[in-house]
């Protein structure tokens, strides 16, 4: 699972930095996605209430998190759901393949599910020579270009309306050239109805997991989870372990903070409950319902205390809206299946911090992902952790990679700084050649020429405060 | 907090500030005294540890840290001119501290910590009268005095009182500068991005200060602005409101 | 039931004794759920959110009595040029509309047969659906559904207009009161849903587009049966 090389934030960031237009495209959604979440969270005592409430509940679903899994499990056996369990996003696969030969299926329908992202489903599949078919319009449109989601909610959002235009007149058979988004959008449910009608078989993510009663929830707008999860006559899930919940009660509030972090929207279009397979006398619905539970590293990060609040998670994408790096640079130069803050501090957990040591430092620390948060997951606190962690192996930890971040410049750098700093007479000693000869040092020099490739070189003041202070003579105490 | 004003306080310049913006140190320290309030200023200062603290190297952090603790043993109020530093001293010294022997030391010294303008306005409640020429200002606020510290609208206050001060409304007023310490030389084409954005995003105000009240978003900002060779200047907030109200 | 991979027990195992091992299941945090509760009105001003949510989303309303709406699902089917209304006939709602239903003009079409021998027909040639609700959620705005025998799961789904008939009365304060009226919390029919308006993508440039996969259009035929 280790990559062998370094993944480089910094130069893809560098790089998609230099496109105006993706920039342009980030700036305008993501400016208009703080503006709708806002607007949907008039009274702020109402809004940290239910964030206070949601945070409970994930807190409490993952305190009890075998036990629900097992409930879950059993509510799913007793419906009629096959529940099966995959530790590695490699037998994660294996057992759909079996799934879906066990019923001669060649083609599959997809709902939108970032874990099956995560799985590499898609190319695995087509390698078997099954098709397995997006059918979110998002995910349509970026299958088609052999891409990747951008965002974890709208997948497509790098690309504007004139790429999409040119893509589906080149790619979608017998269809012209439109830019008009109610035309484009025609088009796409033409080819995709007929692909709903055919299909062996649907696949869905989940974004909550009852145990109590063994419901599968979906939420949607579009109704492609609907039409992959009732019209083909198998039904295969896939979620994250991390997915269950105790009670449908405690969807509601989750559900409620969902729809308006990641979008800005009250209420999505569906909320679908799946509690079983075609039910005695149902005239539609799949005969076969499945549900394949994902491990994939989650258990080790819950084995953490701190770290385990990552699991919280309810992929909203609020935070990734909020980010100021990734408004800039896109979700594709994380070089990770989930960008933005939430990618930051899961990818390193999942693919090792050392390898994605850039990607940890790729923070200013502002902040403002913890504080849009539902579940309050403390995004920057974690990303401090997991640079000690990829700087010290000593921590007694768990994570993937300890300690393999280190450089012994880096180091040299830290323990100098210390040196000086805890010393009042060295620091002294310094600031004042600092201030005598600071404008002397070469806005060239390493470090400063990263400042100065947007701003001059700072100049420290002729005279510190310090010694203005001890000059004035009433410092001491 | 009101009704029991200190008559005594500490002042941490923090190392930028000391090194970069010793004017606003004094500025703060005149304000604090005009207010009546005494201020000492312990020799012996040199950097709250944040750098080393936010880049995972916590025992460096610490060791600074502990220095820094030792210079202000009496029950006094701790006033620092930076939201990010107080948000250090005040939030992150407890993290950075857990499980240590000191700990409680160190708790006890983080709850007297305040950044300056909150001492001023929710502590001091100063009054302030302007004496400066008409001016257009905007405000950038420090993501850590408004997400760490939990700054309400302090600073805004204090522009507030200033009747010839017109305070124009910065668009994305809360999204980061860029700065991030070490992100800015770690990540200097995105951090290059931000700044770029935020100048523009000041410069549209029409004002021709931008204020703060963070050493590092005043470098940052101001070495921006400088190389585009903008008219348009940065000031910390102490050094703006002490100018403006001084008798001359 | 043999699993398709002989592994997937071992992995079973495996993960819930890494999970357990993990240990320390310290206390459980309290769930104070106020904020929910304070979502409460009276029964008219349910109507009206639930209108305004809804229309807020692109969903029309047509307004009717105990005794009209059946007439009502007429005009709209003839003043719309439907030629035909997909119905459940075994349902509450479905005998209800087929009773009242005059044998020219409109066909009403019953979803009497497993999907498999419905398919081309249900995707091809349905003009409309037309079903019943359990009730409605005043908050946010939208209706919910059990589908099941007498209403199947692609009535609401496959036509590109959802006629949804919903009493006033059986409007809730919230999804979560929902729940707890409806008894969802102990047990579920294989599928119910809440639905707030029609099918709908921002995937292109956020600019919003309707119907891209399921009806374009959804049709509340609200009755008043307050008081
Ligand atoms: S980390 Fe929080 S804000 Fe980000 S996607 Fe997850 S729940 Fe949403």
């Amino acid at each position: 699972m280790h990559a062998e090389k370094e993944i480089h934030f910094r130069d893809a960031a560098a790089k998609a930095l230099l496109d105006p237009q993706l920039r342009a495209n980030f700036r305008r959604a993501m400016d208009g996605l703080i503006a709708k979440r806002l607007a949907q969270f008039p009274d702020p005592r109402d809004l940290q209430d239910l964030r206070d409430l949601s945070t409970a509940i994930r807190s409490r679903s993952l305190l009890c998190l075998p036990e629900l899994l097992e409930q879950l499990e059993a509510s799913c056996a007793k419906n009629g759901i096959k529940v099966h369990w995959a530790e590695t996003c490699e037998q994660a696969n294996q057992l759909i393949l079996g799934i879906l030969q066990a019923k001669g299926a060649k083609t599959l329908v997809k709902g939108k599910s970032m874990v099956s992202e995560e799985m590499h489903l898609n190319a695995f599949l087509e390698s078997k020579g099954i098709e397995a078919l997006e059918s979110d319009l998002g995910e349509y449109i970026i299958q088609l270009d052999g891409e990747t989601p951008s965002h974890i909610i709208m997948p497509a959002i790098h690309k504007n309306k004139d790429q999409i235009a040119r893509q589906f007149s080149q790619k979608i058979k017998d269809a012209k050239y439109t830019e008009d988004v109610d035309e484009l959008t025609a088009m796409a449910r033409k080819v995709l109805r007929q692909k709903f009608l055919d299909a062996d078989a649907g696949l869905s993510g989940v974004n909550f997991a009852v145990a109590e009663t063994g419901t599968l929830c979906l939420v949607e707008n579009e109704g492609n989870g609907r039409m992959s999860t009732h019209v083909p006559p198998l039904h295969i899930a896939v979620m994250g372990l991390e997915k269950v919940v105790a009670r449908l009660e405690d969807v509601a509030p989750l559900y409620a903070i969902l729809t308006r972090s990641a979008t800005g929207q009250a209420v999505s279009t569906y909320f679908n409950l799946i509690t079983g397979p075609r039910g005695e006398g149902e005239k539609d619905g799949p005969q076969e319902v499945h549900l394949v539970i994902l491990d994939n590293g989650r258990s080790r990060i819950y084995a953490d205390p701190q770290l385990r609040a990552t699991l919280r998670c309810i992929r909203c994408g609020a935070c990734m809206n909020h980010c100021p790096v990734y408004t800039r640079v896109g979700g594709h130069a994380y070089e990770a299946v989930y960008p933005g803050p939430i990618g930051k501090i899961l990818t390193p957990q999942m693919e090792g911090v050392g390898v994605r040591h850039d990607l940890i430092h790729g923070s200013s620390l502002c902040g403002a992902c913890g504080e849009v948060c539902p579940v309050e997951i403390p995004i920057p606190e974690i990303l401090v952790r997991l640079r000690r962690e990829a700087t010290h192996e000593d921590m007694g930890s768990t994570v993937v990679g300890k300690g393999t971040g280190r450089t012994a410049s880096e180091d040299w750098a830290w323990r100098l700084w210390a040196g000086v700093l805890k010393r009042p007479a060295l620091y002294r000693v310094a600031t004042w050649f600092a201030t005598r000869f600071g404008k002397a040092l070469p806005a060239s020099a390493p470090l400063i020429r990263n400042w100065t490739q947007s701003r001059t070189k700072p100049v420290p003041a002729r005279r510190s405060l310090s010694e203005r202070m001890r000059a004035e003579g009433v410092s001491h105490e | 907090m009101n009704g029991t004003k200190p008559k005594k306080v500490y002042f941490y310049g923090t190392c930028l500030v000391d090194l970069f913006f010793p004017d606003a140190g004094m500025a703060g320290i005149q304000l604090l005294r005009r207010a009546g309030v005494e201020v000492v200023f312990p020799e012996g200062q040199t950097c709250c540890g944040q750098p080393a603290f936010n880049c995972g190297y916590w025992e460096e952090a610490r060791d600074v840290a502990r220095t820094q603790v030792a210079l202000f043993p009496e029950d006094l109020p701790v006033i620092l001119p930076s939201g990010s530093c107080a948000g250090m001293m005040k939030v992150h010294y407890p993290e950075l501290f857990h499980g240590q022997p000191d700990e409680a030391k160190v708790r006890a010294f983080s709850a007297r910590v305040y950044e300056l303008t909150q001492f001023l306005v929710d502590v001091l409640d100063v009054k302030l009268q302007d004496l400066g020429e008409p001016v257009k200002v905007t405000w950038h606020s420090s993501c850590h005095a408004v997400r760490d510290l939990g700054l309400k609208g302090e600073p805004q206050a204090l522009i507030g009182q200033l009747s010839n001060v017109e305070l124009a409304p910065l668009a994305r007023e809360y999204e980061c500068c860029g700065f991030g310490g070490t992100f800015s030389v770690r990540h200097p084409e995105v951090s290059g991005a931000m700044v770029a954005d935020k100048i523009a995003d000041a410069t549209a105000t029409g004002a021709s200060v931008v204020l703060s009240t963070d050493g590092g978003c005043l470098m940052n900002v101001n070495g921006a602005l400088e190389a585009k060779s903008s008219k348009l200047k940065v000031q910390h907030i102490a050094e703006f409101l002490w100018e403006r109200t001084r008798a001359r | 039931m043999s699993s398709p991979n002989p592994s997937a027990p071992d992995s079973r195992t495996a993960i819930l004794g890494r999970l357990r091992a993990a240990g320390d299941s310290g206390p459980l945090p309290a769930l104070d759920t106020a904020v929910l509760e304070r979502r409460q009105w009276d029964p008219a001003e349910r109507v009206t959110r639930l209108r305004k949510g809804m229309e807020a989303v692109h969903t029309e309303f047509l307004d009717a009595k105990s005794d009209t709406w059946p007439a009502v699902i007429r005009v709209f089917c003839e003043r719309e040029g439907l030629k035909n209304l997909l119905y459940g006939p075994t349902s509450e709602a479905g005998s209800a509309l087929a009773a009242a239903w005059a044998p020219e003009g409109p066909q009403l079409k019953p979803y009497d047969r497993p999907v498999e021998a419905f398919k081309q027909e249900l995707f091809g040639d349905i003009d409309a659906g037309f079903t019943g609700t359990v009730g409605g959620v005043a908050e946010t705005g939208g209706l919910l559904l059990m589908p099941g025998p007498a209403e199947p799961r692609l009535m609401s789904l496959v036509p590109p207009v959802h006629i949804a008939l919903l009493r006033a009365s059986t409007i809730q304060d919230s999804f979560w009161s929902a729940v707890k009226a409806l008894g969802w919390g102990r047990a579920l029919p294989p599928n119910a849903l809440m639905i707030s308006g029609p099918s709908k993508t921002a995937d292109i440039e956020q600019t919003l587009a309707y119907g891209v996969h399921g009806p374009k259009r959804l049709i509340v035929v609200l009755v008043d049966d307050l008081k």
